[in-house]
């Protein structure tokens, strides 16, 4: 921000720093064209072997399309009940919306050791550890809070005159949201479907908690697999995971901007 | 976001509106958030019995077992001084790019942002992998160790790669923390400093710190917080030979099926989280 030349100790301290910061991504890249049966780094020699067992590992490919489907179906449910929270707290105001707001996104506040910990104990007792639902259950819990803030903050940054305007011409309360309110809320509604996702998809300690051996998903057999035998396996489909992680990054930039769906 | 008295007089009509499109929030947050935390509280007074049976009747068991066992004493002791060290060594090491990227401008700065951003977006369980690739007998460092003549280093399965990985990963954090409290450091009061003959170090010493003291303060409570709570890294890290609370916690709730311990130790780490942001509050004023 002051522009002023910045001394060399400085520069060459923050390169050191970043190469540091970097290294553990810039190492992985490499490892997973490796040859070896075995991880050695740097590679004896070079392969894309470890790509292909990705998909003839059974455990792996499922474990994959489980994480695909649960983080689709809890964007979805992020958006369908993430949105009409954030409408009835931003357009409607009830009484205490700061308070009720603040109470929707207190989960993200424990951390996900005792989240994961707690619902485990509770869920345990409706026979939901392992199953499809108990997992969509827990992850909804941490990715609301993201939902009902970034849609929180999509919908007061809306200037309300439109609204106002197609409600003034008649327009009832539900075709207002639907012609006007929510065409305008696009950039907001595609940032928090990606933030979700990414959230779910990645989401590793509570999946622990309540994954068992016929359900698992990605994160959670990628912990296991480094746990027993750190294979170069795995930094192939850390690669995948980056690469993913880069394409729903990429997609919210082109459709709507990241620097208007984070900041702020 | 108070209601103003003309927003009271439409409540009547909105009010069941509001009530039926908050009830799907509410009942994920009340079976998923509030039932659970509460129902922690409550197991950490039961006591699970030596044939893993769980005793439903109130007991301090539990607690005192958590605070008179020396192995609990010193889990709790040893986390609390590890996630120390880990916050002092992410401050030293993210405060030269915190404070190059404030100094920095234009493209080269969005660049370099996007580069401190990219890891918070890339799962623990990668960047982890890829402290085990750097840090193994057979990985980078021993590798090249080897090569020079020198002999190879443990460094992973130990204290040591736990301090290290989690260091790397709690940076982006210090950096953004640090960065948003390095608004008020002017560099026309540095310019004014080194003029008058301060030399660099004193112009460092004397007034860049000083001023960018509560970006510190913030920084090293949100890292302390996440090190304390971080689990992902110390397991795999510590390859079940370091020990400290999140593992511990794990430990109890998924092998040795001891729910009470398990609850006991979440709370005892919410406390600490608690004690440690009144610290932070308490030198904050003092500061001000």
């Amino acid at each position: 921000m002051d522009e002023r030349p910045i001394s060399l100790p400085l520069k060459l301290l923050a390169l050191t720093m970043f190469v540091f910061l970097l290294a553990p991504l810039l190492v992985v890249l490499p490892i997973s064209f490796s040859g070896d049966n075995y991880m050695i780094f740097p590679p004896t020699s070079w392969s894309t072997r470890w790509y292909g067992a990705i998909f003839t590992d059974a455990k792996m490919a499922s474990a994959f399309t489980s994480s695909l489907a649960l983080a689709s179906v809890v964007t979805l449910l992020s958006l369908a009940i993430g949105l009409p929270a954030a409408y009835a707290l931003v357009r409607l105001k009830p009484p205490g919306a700061a308070a009720l707001s603040s109470f929707f996104t207190a989960p993200l506040l424990l951390p996900t050791i005792v989240l994961g910990l707690a619902i485990l104990i509770v869920f345990s007792g409706y026979g939901l550890l392992g199953t499809f639902q108990g997992l969509i259950a827990a992850h909804l819990v941490v990715t609301l809070p993201y939902a009902i803030r970034v849609l929180s903050t999509a919908l007061s940054t809306l200037p309300i005159t439109f609204e106002e305007a197609a409600a003034s011409l008649g327009a009832s309360p539900l075709t207002v949201f639907r012609r006007v309110t929510l065409p305008m809320m696009r950039s907001g509604i595609i940032g928090t479907m990606a933030l979700c996702f990414l959230v779910s998809f990645d989401e590793v300690v509570l999946s622990l908690f309540l994954t068992g051996p016929r359900l698992t998903t990605l994160p959670v057999a990628m912990f296991h697999r480094v746990e027993q035998q750190a294979d170069p396996m795995v930094a192939s489909l850390s690669v995948l995971l980056v690469a993913l992680t880069l394409a729903v990054v990429l997609i919210v930039d082109r459709t709507s901007g990241l620097a208007r769906t984070f900041v702020k | 976001m108070t209601a103003t008295p003309a927003d009271r007089d439409d409540q009547p009509r909105h009010l069941s509106l509001v009530v039926l499109l908050l009830l799907p929030i509410a009942l994920v947050n009340a079976l998923g958030f509030v039932v659970p935390t509460l129902n922690l509280l409550r197991m950490s007074f039961f006591e699970a019995q030596g044939t893993g049976a769980m005793q439903e009747v109130f007991t301090l068991a539990t607690w005192l077992k958590v605070f008179t066992d020396s192995f609990y004493a010193e889990l709790i002791l040893n986390s609390i001084s590890t996630s120390l060290l880990i916050t002092v060594l992410t401050l030293l090491c993210s405060y030269p790019i915190a404070l190059y990227l404030h100094r920095s401008s234009g493209l080269w700065r969005s660049v370099l942002l996007v580069l401190v951003i990219a890891p918070l977006l890339t799962s623990a369980v990668v960047r982890t992998y890829g402290w085990i690739v750097i840090l193994f007998e057979n990985g980078l460092i021993n590798n090249a160790l080897a090569a020079v003549g020198i002999g190879r280093v443990r460094m992973i399965f130990n204290k040591t790669g736990v301090t290290i990985g989690l260091t790397e990963i709690l940076m982006p954090y210090m950096i953004l923390a640090l960065m948003a409290g390095f608004g008020k450091l002017d560099a026309r009061i540095e310019e004014a400093a080194a003029s008058l003959g301060a030399s660099p170090m004193r112009v460092f010493r004397h007034i860049v710190l000083p001023l960018t003291l509560p970006g510190i303060a913030l920084g090293s409570l949100l890292c302390f917080v996440l090190a304390v709570s971080s689990f992902i890294t110390p397991k795999l890290l510590g390859g079940g030979r370091v020990f400290l609370l999140a593992t511990e916690i794990y430990d109890q709730a998924i092998v040795t099926l001891n729910w009470p311990v398990a609850s006991a130790l979440s709370i005892l780490i919410l406390l600490i989280f608690g004690t440690a942001l009144l610290l932070y509050t308490r030198a904050l004023n003092a500061a001000t």
